[in-house]
């Protein structure tokens, strides 16, 4: 299972795609917004994708990490558009024989995610927004 | 040969639309696409920006060539998670 949607996500639907007989260990990752980075306080974030890749790439993860580890089965459902603060922007789910790869799996996508795959985080704040990563938008005055 | 673009995050507001097409030359590449967009797009240059290129759903680099119908996304810094 390898998605993007702009609906809340919900971690028990990943547990049970990966969900296995012969799985000793399932390890699960949830990203969630936060109301403060680099100093600024953050008041919400919304999240754009190209979908079509997103998707493609993610699944290119889960193949990566099945080369790398034994596992069984893997999930990534990444969120796009508005994010309250405390919501999940994403969550993984890997199962495995045993734990070690299940954890390591889990570590490896979540950083991947942040190197490869077409998603982009715009941070709004009182009186200014900011597309993480750009250096640009419109950032609050003084800054 | 016509090209389709799309525009995704800061650079969607930049162009101000999600999409364009393009007319090009035989043997054009990403970057001479590139080229011909900020002129069309004045805004769509963002100073200091590093961008990586997709051709139908997969990275390429800026020299690779062009062909009809191609689906051409120009990827700001990503920043899922």
């Amino acid at each position: 299972m390898f998605r993007v949607t702009e609906q809340p996500l919900n971690l028990q639907a990943l547990v049970d795609f990966v969900t296995a007989p012969e799985a000793g260990a399932i390890a699960t990752f949830i990203g969630t917004t936060r109301n403060n980075n680099e100093g600024r306080r953050v008041i919400a974030l919304d999240y754009d994708a190209y979908p079509e890749m997103a998707e493609k790439e993610l699944q290119r993860i889960g193949a990566d990490a099945k080369n790398k580890w034994p596992l069984c089965r893997m999930a990534i459902v990444h969120r796009i558009g508005p994010v309250q603060i405390t919501q999940a922007s994403v969550m993984i789910a890997v199962s495995s024989a045993h734990r070690d790869a299940a954890f390591a799996a889990c570590r490896f996508a979540i950083e991947e995610i942040k190197k490869t795959v077409p998603i982009w985080k715009k941070e709004l704040y009182e009186g200014g927004e900011l597309w993480i990563g750009t250096q640009s938008g419109q950032p609050l005055p003084g800054r | 040969m016509i090209v389709r673009i799309k525009f995704f995050a800061i650079l969607r507001e930049r162009a101000g639309t999600a999409g364009a097409t393009k007319e090009l030359a035989p043997g054009s590449t990403v970057s001479d696409l590139w080229e011909a967009l900020r002129r069309d797009y004045p805004k769509l240059d963002v100073p200091g920006i590093r961008l990586l290129f997709a051709v139908n759903q997969s990275y390429v680099t800026a020299e690779h060539k062009l062909a009809d119908q191609d689906e051409v996304v120009f990827i700001p810094p990503v920043s899922g998670g």
